[in-house]
């Protein structure tokens, strides 16, 4: 493996995804160390209304914290956050989330891609995003902030993507560090640790 | 946008500006948020550079009202989170419906669809002639466009929806007549509602009141303001009466926690003294 393969001291790990990624995060969760140095936030699409149904699912799946966001809080190493439904999720540079109820983009709120830019502002070379399956282009814009930051732009191979669009949208608009199979995700979110 | 044109430090020159130059004071907000409208807003006018951009807003008054009104989120829709706006009509309402004369606080109304949804539920308990709905806003043009009672004819379908599933069970319909792609609500609706500017960062009490609703309008500003907002609203509402937050605020964590309790299952607080 190259030296400059992976980063160094990953500081936050984003997972974006529509349709087709909640069975990627049930086959992926269960695997990623329980000791892991940075934070994981998830933003999928999903119904308004939903709300809570995720977290918990999730949680029987990990030892890891799973908890949905609250506004203003503290982002931690080592715990799963999950963006709340009907609000687009955004990180402040004092590394706090913050909520925002304005337009949907992409037709989606949350928005993959308002995470990313404003992560990416943020934690910049130490921001690593994997864009999952799903039917729309939502987080291609954010993997090019991603990118333009510094940080490292990952995508399910499209082939193994039970909506490929996404990741595939991805792939062509942006310049991949690294195309990954379901099962090779968490042992390289371990990696990065 | 992949690397935005505004950077922090742009954003802190705004806000200076705003606050030496007309009073409004931004500086309590949440700045992800506020520097991703700047930035959008700068996208979407073409500015040329970001001195050009700060004279406009700072010399051109007119530009200066849609800076104010793009830069603070207004999406709103009637009767958003039903389950809320049920226990509004079943439980809060009735209880206040024991009181001579109600008066509510909607803060951060916006273009006024919940102040609307309010009305619809009153006049439904037969209470709307003993209220007072004041519905603020820190912008003008909002309250405009609120004072028109005329809202999109394709948001009708979902707010009907929403206004079943709050419990609602008149024809929606019969509250509005369409007009082309307008829906014109009717005028009894709005006779009750005083929409009216204040600002929850600079101005003071203005009355007291026995509901006060501020609904996804505290995810846009930080702690400190967070907390010295709850205090305002504290000292405008009666012992007993109720405070609503959206879904994802809360009173805990304040100086006011104390002093209130929560209805189950809802983001609604009583002042119990």
């Amino acid at each position: 493996m190259e030296e400059d393969w992976l980063m160094k001291k990953c500081k936050a790990f984003i997972i974006g995804g529509s349709a087709g990624s909640l069975d990627v995060l049930l086959k992926v969760l269960p695997n990623v160390d329980v000791n892991i140095s940075f934070p994981i936030i998830i933003v999928v699409h999903r119904k308004h209304g939903a709300d809570s149904l995720l977290p918990v699912l999730l949680s029987t799946r990990t030892k890891l914290i799973v908890k949905e966001v609250d506004e203003k809080e503290k982002i931690v190493a080592g715990t799963v956050y999950i963006a709340p439904s009907d609000y687009h999720l955004l990180i402040e540079q004092d590394e706090t989330f913050s909520l925002d109820y304005s337009e949907k983009i992409n037709y989606s709120r949350p928005a993959i891609d308002v995470t990313y830019q404003t992560a990416a502002e943020v934690y910049k070379t130490k921001l690593a995003c994997l864009l999952l399956s799903g039917s729309n282009s939502d987080g291609v814009n954010g993997l090019k902030s991603v990118k333009a930051w510094g940080g490292m732009a990952l995508i399910q191979d499209p082939d193994s993507a039970q909506v490929a669009y996404m990741p595939e949208q991805a792939k062509l608009n942006v310049k991949i560090d690294h195309v990954l199979p379901i099962e090779a995700m968490a042992e390289f979110i371990n990696l990065l640790s | 946008m992949d690397i935005p044109l505004i950077t922090d430090e742009h954003v802190e020159i705004l806000l200076s500006d705003l606050l030496e130059q007309y009073g409004y004071d931004f500086t309590g907000y949440s700045k992800a948020s506020l520097k991703r409208r700047i930035s959008r807003l700068y996208s979407l006018d073409k500015a040329v550079s970001f001195a050009e951009f700060r004279y406009k807003i700072l010399d051109d008054q007119a530009y200066f009202k849609r800076f104010v009104e793009q830069i603070t989120v207004n999406v709103t829709e009637m009767f958003r989170d039903p389950s809320f706006f049920r226990t509004l009509r079943e439980d809060v309402l009735p209880k206040l419906g024991t009181y001579p004369f109600i008066r509510i606080w909607l803060a951060g109304c916006s273009t006024g669809e919940e102040a609307y949804s309010i009305s619809i539920i009153l006049k439904e308990l037969n209470l709307l002639s003993k209220s007072l709905i004041y519905a603020t806003d820190l912008n003008p043009a909002v309250l405009e466009k609120a004072a028109q009672s005329m809202f999109a004819m394709s948001q009708m379908k979902q707010y009907s929806e929403n206004y079943i599933s709050s419990g609602g069970t008149n024809d929606f319909s019969s509250y509005y007549t369409a007009s082309y792609s307008l829906a014109k609500f009717n005028d009894e609706l709005k006779q009750k509602i005083i929409f009216s500017t204040h600002n929850l960062v600079s101005d003071h009490s203005f009355n007291e009141f026995q509901l006060i609703l501020c609904r996804n309008v505290l995810i846009y500003f930080d702690r400190d303001l967070q907390h010295n907002v709850l205090d305002l609203f504290d000292s405008s509402l009666e012992d007993l009466g109720y405070l609503a937050l959206g879904t994802k605020e809360t009173v805990e964590f304040s100086r006011i926690s104390p002093k209130y309790k929560r209805l189950p299952g809802e983001k609604i607080w009583r002042k119990i003294g």
